[in-house]
């Protein structure tokens, strides 16, 4: 036993520490085992036959001239390997009444989108496997495809899946007269039609299809050893994963063991139960031989699950001096032509923030789920809420324009202050923390905010070619998903709590095994800091285990900014009990009773003496467990589960400038400013870094990515080549702050910071591309603003001008160009009402 | 994605390596720095029976000068171009042009060769050779001819470059102390040119009295701008001057559309790209 003279030499904080990732080492130089890497011996590689076409029956499938290729195992299509009874899971029936297509792992009668499997070649390379794979000959009777939401929707429209007899997915609609949590829009907005001091403004807007693009293809092994399973996967979700699988197949979990290893990315595209995880599982229990499916990067752009696409129609009854008094917002949601593990959910998931960070009396918010024959969507970064940001954010802009009132001063007017916090919203959630006012008045400052309005008055006055727009964003989120009896009223399929495990090894580290499954994100390093604060052990100390269910049996994994705000909870409540159960111990050592002790840095001590020792010397002592106290086992490892009884709701005031060249069309990003609170920051370096990356994704949605599709249902952007992702050579510098108000309802105060920068960039971008041209007559460009798109808006709106309704680039809505004389009665601007 | 297999041979001389294709027949495929033949090959667009890699002959590589020309081989790597001292002094568009190709990575394989054989109509590099009146060295069996830039490029994905052959070499006459700017007008950094303009100007005195300029993706090949050659030879430089003989850049074009640019936008944007890159060249 050792007793330490100097109880009072803790080491510095962790907690705020801007400490280097130490995963990135083995990230960066591929020191490590990502899927593809692994290689078992006798292993087999697949290549999937994929159809080209949207829609189509499959008359006749010919494998013979595959089968004959030296090195083939094995060409089965689905009903070989029964890959066309299995109904792929969705865990979020968002209505008692939702129509759900069977989804099989490989098409058996109908293919529903281009790219979906057909057949599936087993080889001893993945080279011959695909030579062959070009030899399987299927012959296809093609369909109608199915592409525009609203004639999928009419009647006679040819039906995805005729057997559910609709293109409909599923009606969502949520109301705050009928909640109680507020008025009726219906009454909201016919009082505002007869008010002469209030005006309606309708606008619809567009959200592109976009492609959640990992730096890392998906890639699944399965080896089947005796009974066991093992399978990997690049996988957000291992234990959804493992949970699913034993549901869809009848696979005795505890036969199952799922393994994520390091993954390179997913921003939400790895939440899923893939068919081709399925298929190889398959593959590999047919022939007791461990498979390996490694996709190509085009296959993941056509087949891995997209993102967004939704048309979202708001209305909006606002008074003349800009008090909001109601806001209804009707959204069409692309499915695609399957609904994937959460699909259905993502837009729900925005019926929670069209209403953001305003105080707003009276909301509705009703959602149609749409097939349509296209690749499948699903979560992408901020799921269901980037879209809901972006609707709200953009209306805010239009609300200013019309009403001639400058963009921020009408968001302050609405805005719920500091001083309401905490603020129950119209759609039902208690926001605990927030102080909008603060991070607006810091980014404000810090973009200089005046001095842009005046050089934009400038450069209008000088008639510059390249134009400057100013663009806002005020938002909040929702995340750390969720408080279980949340999810659960929301009819998803599981809890949100999150587990972690704290063994404490003889030599005084610790291993800590986690629910949650990074995939880039840092968690090893900001995990590592918090437990090194709690326990009082060096950071190089700790160790992050995650991604094995056979370590990690109980966790939900990474999505919805939960890791940090869920799982790094459950890191402190483990940790609380890990000295818990060493405190007994340690007074036995000591000679003291439990009562006199107490812990810090690391150490107990009794009160009032320079007596103590270390967690570590208790981590021993259990460890050799030659004395210890009657009645107590030698052990202090500990397990937690938290469930959090709330959400968390970051918050920031992204303000972005771009120039338009408006000889070109070509919009250059000026400069960008964001303020975010996260709560309690826990390593500054990621949070900067995860801002970063969020802003270039949503910069992106505003820009530059689109995942198009021909009138035949052919996917337009099927390489990197036409999928144009932006570099940081596309991108600019970004000013990034923190305020904090510490979230109330976890006790690191943490909020999550993962979706935030994706969800508030989207509208700043493309209200400020939008306040560049208004001055011209363009009323809207649709995303991304390509520069042929803002060159056509321009064109042709000065082709239309001279109507006597010019820009008035003077007005109170500082440079917005407000087209106050726009102000009709229920104006229905792009008509659908 | 993996290609389909096939036989691979890196010769040593240029002869052994036209002997090679000549007897691949024609199922041979030349390798250069891959960057557009392999992901043809992995996207199996093309399952050639022999690959000829030119990676292996020297004498393919480098700049140097001769005479009145600066010869440059064809598998100078784009990263070689833009750092060469002889091309900085006497062929400044090109090195222009190189520097907005694709990104570094990229830039250290792909050759100059390579990119000109390739011939897509929105390679950058086509343009500023048609506009610098290059000649392009081609050898066969019959040994080497010199095609003029002007017959060089054919159509989309087309050269004079017949089978058997090879581009061994790029000879650019000298345009010592004229002035460059290639005009790249893309979406993201490491795109192709939706439009661009090369060209190169001399200037003496406050007036232009030489103009070379070159339109990238106005057309299946390269397209020279002559109305504005000619509409910019003799005036005093001045950017009210240089917009005016600009508007002629879109004659005689016939540029394609898609979802990046109609056609009439790609016609707009040659005008105005034209003014910008004369008036940066004359700089
Ligand atoms: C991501 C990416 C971005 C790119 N962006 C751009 C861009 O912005 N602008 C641009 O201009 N290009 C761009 N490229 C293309 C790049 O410039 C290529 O390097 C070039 O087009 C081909 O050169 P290479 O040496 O790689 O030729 P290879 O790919 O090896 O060959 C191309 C073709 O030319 C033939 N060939 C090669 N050498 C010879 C020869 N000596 N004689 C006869 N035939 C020959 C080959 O058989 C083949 O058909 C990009 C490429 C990539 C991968």
């Amino acid at each position: 036993m050792t007793t330490t003279e100097n109880p009072t030499n803790a080491p510095a904080p962790e907690i705020g520490r801007d400490r280097r990732r130490k995963e990135d080492r083995r990230l960066i130089t591929g020191r490590t085992r990502w899927t593809d890497n692994q290689a078992i011996t006798g292993l087999l590689h697949l290549s999937i036959v994929r159809s080209p076409f949207a829609h189509a029956e499959i008359q006749g499938i010919d494998t013979s001239a595959a089968k004959q290729v030296p090195g083939v195992v094995g060409v089965y299509t689905a009903a070989d390997i029964g890959a066309d009874a299995v109904q792929l899971p969705c865990a979020w029936p968002i209505t008692k009444d939702m129509k759900a297509p069977q989804r099989p792992a490989l098409a058996g009668s109908r293919v529903n989108f281009a790219g979906e499997g057909v057949a599936v070649v087993v080889a001893r390379s993945a080279a011959i496997a695909k030579d062959a794979a070009e030899l399987v000959e299927v012959d296809y009777a093609e369909l109608e495809p199915v592409l525009d939401m609203e004639d999928a929707l009419k009647d006679g429209a040819t039906l995805v899946h005729p057997e559910i007899g609709t293109n409909a997915n599923a009606q969502w609609v949520f109301d705050s007269g009928e909640a109680g949590s507020g008025g009726s829009v219906a009454e909201a907005l016919s009082a505002a039609e007869k008010d002469d001091d209030q005006v309606v403004i309708h606008r619809r807007f567009r959200q592109q299809r976009l492609v959640p693009v990992f730096m890392e293809p998906r890639s699944t092994v399965v080896d089947p050893t005796g009974e066991q399973l093992v399978m990997w996967s690049s996988t957000q979700v291992p234990h959804i994963l493992k949970t699913m699988l034993a549901l869809t197949l009848g696979l005795p979990e505890n036969k199952l063991r799922v393994i994520a290893p390091d993954v390179g990315g997913g921003f939400g595209g790895k939440i899923a139960v893939a068919p081709e995880e399925v298929v190889t599982l398959l593959v590999a229990r047919k022939l007791g031989k461990p498979v390996k499916w490694t996709e190509t990067r085009s296959e993941s752009l056509l087949t891995a699950h997209h993102g967004r696409d939704q048309i979202q129609d708001l209305t909006i009854a606002v008074t003349k001096d800009g008090i909001i008094k109601g806001l209804d917002v009707k959204l069409l949601a692309d499915m695609g032509a399957y609904l994937g593990l959460v699909g259905p959910g993502v837009p729900i998931l925005g019926a929670f923030m069209f209403n953001a960070i305003y105080k707003i009396p009276a909301y509705r918010f009703d959602c149609t789920n749409v097939f349509t024959t296209k690749t499948l969507t699903d979560a992408y970064r901020g799921a269901g809420r980037p879209e809901a940001t972006f609707g709200i954010e953009r209306m805010m802009d239009e609300v200013a324009v019309e009403l001639g009132i400058e963009p921020m001063e009408l968001r302050r007017k609405n805005w719920i202050k500091h001083e309401e916090f905490p603020y129950t919203t119209v759609s039902t959630l208690t926001y605990d923390t927030g102080n909008y006012e603060a991070a607006t008045d810091q980014a404000l400052q810090m973009f200089d905010y005046d001095g842009l309005r005046r050089e934009q008055q400038e450069r209008r006055q000088r008639g510059d070619v390249k134009q400057l727009g100013i663009g806002i964003s005020t938002f909040t989120e929702m995340c750390g998903l969720a408080p279980s009896r949340v999810l659960g009223s929301l009819d998803y399929g599981a809890g949100g709590w999150e587990t972690a495990s704290i063994r404490m090894l003889p030599t005084g580290k610790a291993e800590v095994v986690v629910g949650v499954s990074p995939h880039g994100q840092g968690h090893e390093t900001a995990f590592s800091q918090i437990v090194a604060d709690k326990l009082g052990i060096a950071f190089e100390d700790v160790e992050i285990l995650h991604g094995d269910t056979q370590s990690s049996y109980r966790g939900l994994d990474t999505y919805g900014s939960r890791s940090l705000a869920v799982g790094g909870i459950a890191m402190v409540k483990a940790a609380e009990k890990v000295i818990e159960k060493a405190k007994p111990i340690a007074a036995h050592m000591l000679e003291a009773s439990e009562d006199d002790l107490e812990f810090t840095g690391g150490k107990f001590t009794v009160k009032g003496t320079d007596k103590g020792v270390g967690i570590a010397d208790v981590a021993l002592a259990v460890f050799a467990a030659h004395d210890y106290p009657e009645g107590i086992e030698p052990d202090i490892d500990a397990h937690a589960t938290f469930d959090p009884e709330n959400f968390s709701f970051p918050h920031g005031t992204h303000l972005c400038a771009v120039e338009v060249d408006t000889e070109t069309g070509f919009v250059h990003l000026h400069k960008y400013v964001c303020v975010d609170d996260v709560g309690t920051v826990i390593n500054p370096l990621i949070v900067e870094g995860q801002v970063h990356g969020g802003l270039a994704q949503g910069i992106a949605q505003a820009l530059f990515e689109e995942a198009p599709y021909d009138e035949s249902g052919t996917l337009l952007s099927g390489t990197l080549v036409d999928y144009t992702l932006p570099s940081a050579a596309d991108l600019i510098s970004f000013d990034t702050a923190n305020t904090a108000t510490p979230s109330t309802t976890n006790p690191l105060g943490v909020k999550g910071v993962g979706e935030a920068g994706t969800i508030a960039s989207t509208p700043a971008v493309v209200n400020a591309v939008l306040d560049a041209v208004r001055q011209y007559g363009v009323k809207d460009i649709d995303m991304p603003t390509t520069p042929f798109r803002v060159w056509t808006a321009i064109n042709s709106a000065k082709g239309t001008a001279g109507r006597g309704d010019e820009a008035d680039v003077a007005s109170p809505g500082a440079g917005l160009g407000s087209t106050a004389s726009d102000i009709s009665k229920g104006d229905t601007q792009g008509g659908h009402l | 994605m993996i290609p389909a297999s096939f036989d691979y041979v890196r010769p040593t001389s240029v002869d052994e390596a036209v002997q090679a294709l000549v007897e691949g027949g024609d199922d041979a495929k030349l390798l250069a720095g891959g960057q557009s033949f392999i992901p043809v090959l992995r996207l199996r667009m093309g399952d050639p029976s022999l690959v000829v890699d030119l990676g292996g002959i020297p004498e393919l590589r480098g700049v140097r000068e001769e005479g009145d020309q600066i010869v440059v081989g064809a598998m100078t790597t784009h990263h070689e171009v833009t750092r060469d001292d002889l091309l900085a002094q006497h062929v400044a568009l090109i090195q222009e042009a190189t520097k907005t190709v694709a990104d570094p990575q990229v830039r250290h394989r792909g050759t100059l060769g390579g990119a000109l054989a390739h011939a897509d109509p929105a390679g950058d590099l086509a343009a500023p050779t048609l506009a610098l009146d290059a000649e392009l060295v081609v050898v066969g069996q019959n040994g080497e001819r010199r095609v003029p830039a002007a017959e060089f490029f054919e159509d989309y994905f087309t050269t004079a470059i017949g089978p058997g052959e090879i581009l061994t070499a790029i000879r650019f006459p000298k345009y010592t102390g004229w002035g460059a700017r290639y005009e790249k007008f893309n979406r993201v950094a490491q795109a192709w040119s939706i439009v661009a303009v090369a060209a190169t100007v001399k200037v003496e005195g406050g007036s232009i009295t030489d103009a070379r300029i070159g339109l990238t993706n106005m057309a299946g090949t390269p397209v020279r701008a002559r109305g504005v050659e000619t509409a910019l030879v003799g005036q005093t430089m001045s950017e009210e001057t240089v917009r005016a003989a600009a508007q002629a850049a879109a004659e005689g074009t016939s540029p394609t559309s898609d979802a990046d640019a109609g056609s009439d936008y790609r016609e707009h944007l040659a005008r105005v790209l034209t003014g910008r890159a004369v008036l940066a060249a004359a700089g």
